[in-house]
């Protein structure tokens, strides 16, 4: 069972259509966040070529994320970050059995719609990328393809839900090698969940509107929050995870999965720590096997890193207040 | 007896099968209770267990990597119940090929004799929501959530085939072992999870 929390039904990027002698439905919010749950307890890897794709999925990744640029190039190159090549996408979508995602510009509809019919899995609409649109995020009700978001906060997340996201990812703060801001961002989803749950659960209806108007989201979407005391769809970790012992620490944190974007291949020992960030993923509360997987990786070979206090470009900044 | 029903925790939809476990179990009325397990100890005591959907070649590999694989396979073989969901059925079969990238090396329990393909009905965009019935086991309808689906083209004479969607198999049976397509946790009917803890008090009795 699955909560479908602010679902609209008449949603355009739900199509009917024929299998053969039968009805069917695509593009429904069961399916959209659906495909999200699948990806539970996994971890998605940042790629840009099919070596790094393959090498992925021998490590156990449920999913590997299409970038032109890892996001510590793309912090190196300036300039405007665009989605990948169509090309490297198809290329990547022919050689691995798992799902296989693309990142688009926050707001540009039509990068999105041309991932849609490039028949990737899933789209990141990422602050990785140059934002075309510093107000507007995609509607993505009209998308058939799942869309995921990033949220510093539960008022983003919510936001972004109510535009259509299926599944919510922390921003953290890309390319760094920093899992400070991610940490930073999953505390505060959890202490304002908790801090909602507990006005539903005394029947707090003032509060909760309150909360709502703050938020800048509906009534109606904070109620069922509330309610449910967690968001309504998938939430993983992402933005500067760099070690098995990262990710260990975000899943303990509540986190549904992780999203590793430069920590694999920006570092020196990709496959080996592919492989035991996987390991930490899955084992996360079995600290021998995750002491196992720091072991399989080098230090020395980590991704050098940068305090986030220093950067000039903050991403997570992106789209945030929109 | 009261009967233990686990759910394979190593990644994919595990609280939806727990939720759908749960309330099954409180409709049916019977003795049993739902664990959420991952060791091989944890996995030895259970009377039942159900593989939910994910990744394949995520969940067979990890459960290669703390021996959990090696105990479903002599729990199953000696009679434990199991229920594969999507990625927990392409974990039953003895092979498995991807529609677009072909034969695959991934680690399976090696239960079925079936030929499965992976990803059938196409990517994540090609995901349906449609009607279809298991009438071998008395649901003359039922609503199936197919997310990236695997099918099964033939299967060998030992199996029951429990439902068909457009030509391909779509769900089966051999003794105590179940397989699903679809995804029965993600609906609010519970008829495949009751059909499951009956079958899992059976074989305790």
């Amino acid at each position: 069972m699955l909560p479908l929390s602010g679902e609209r039904k008449n949603a355009k990027g739900i199509v009917c259509g024929r299998a053969e002698s039968s009805d069917v439905l695509r593009g429904t919010t069961t399916l959209k966040r659906g495909f999200a749950h699948m990806l539970k307890n996994g971890v998605v890897m940042d790629v840009t070529n099919v070596e790094q794709a393959q090498i992925a999925e021998e490590a156990g990744a449920v999913s590997v994320m299409v970038l032109d640029k890892l996001p510590s190039d793309v912090r190196k190159a300036g300039g405007v970050a665009r989605t990948a090549s169509i090309r490297i996408i198809e290329e990547i979508m022919d050689s691995v059995t798992i799902p296989v995602m693309a990142k688009c510009r926050i707001g540009h509809v039509n990068e999105a719609l041309v991932l849609q019919e490039t028949d990737v899995d899933m789209i990141d609409e990422s602050e990785v990328l140059t934002p075309a649109d510093e107000l507007r995020h995609i509607w993505k009700w009209d998308m058939t393809t799942p869309v995921v978001n990033g949220a510093r906060s539960l008022a983003e997340a919510l936001r972004r839900i109510e535009e259509g996201a299926s599944m919510i990812r922390t921003k953290g703060e890309p390319g760094t090698g920093n899992v400070a801001e991610a940490i930073t961002h999953i505390k505060k989803v959890n202490d304002e969940l908790r801090t909602i749950k507990s006005m539903y659960d005394i029947g707090d209806n003032q509060d909760l509107v309150r909360m709502a108007r703050e938020f800048k989201v509906s009534y109606d979407i904070v109620e069922q929050t509330a309610k449910l005391g967690r968001l309504p769809v998938v939430n993983f970790a992402a933005g500067g995870i760099a070690t098995p012992a990262d990710a260990a620490y975000l899943m303990s944190l509540g986190c549904d999965g992780i999203f590793v974007g430069s920590g694999i291949f920006a570092a020196n020992d990709a496959a080996e720590r592919a492989r035991a960030i996987v390991l930490a993923t899955t084992f996360w509360n079995e600290t021998d096997k995750v002491k196992e997987a720091q072991k399989m990786i080098d230090e020395r070979q980590s991704m050098l890193g940068l305090d986030v206090k220093t950067l000039e470009l903050r991403m997570q900044d992106r789209g945030g207040s929109a | 007896m009261s009967a233990k029903i686990g759910i394979l925790a190593v990644q994919g939809d595990v609280a939806e099968n727990v939720s759908s476990l749960v309330a099954s179990i409180a409709d049916l009325n019977q003795d049993a209770t739902v664990h959420v397990v991952k060791t091989p100890e944890e996995i030895s005591q259970m009377d039942g267990l159900v593989i939910p959907g994910g990744e394949s070649t995520t969940i067979g590999q990890m459960s290669l990597v703390n021996g959990s694989q090696k105990v479903i396979k002599q729990k199953v073989e000696s009679g434990m119940p199991v229920l594969g969901i999507c990625a927990g059925m392409v974990l039953l079969a003895s092979n498995a090929t991807d529609r677009v990238v072909g034969k695959m090396e991934q680690p399976l329990f090696d239960f079925l004799d079936i030929e499965l393909e992976r990803n059938s009905f196409g990517r994540q965009r090609e995901s349906f929501e449609a009607k279809i019935a298991m009438e071998p086991i008395g649901i003359s309808e039922y609503h199936g959530v197919f997310i990236r689906a695997p099918a099964i083209s033939s299967a060998s004479d030992d199996i029951e085939v429990l439902a068909r969607f457009n030509e391909k198999i779509v769900a089966i049976k051999k003794g105590n072992i179940i397989g699903t397509s679809f995804h029965p946790e993600l609906t609010d009917d519970l008829a495949v999870h009751k059909y499951f803890v009956n079958l899992v008090k059976e074989s305790k009795n």
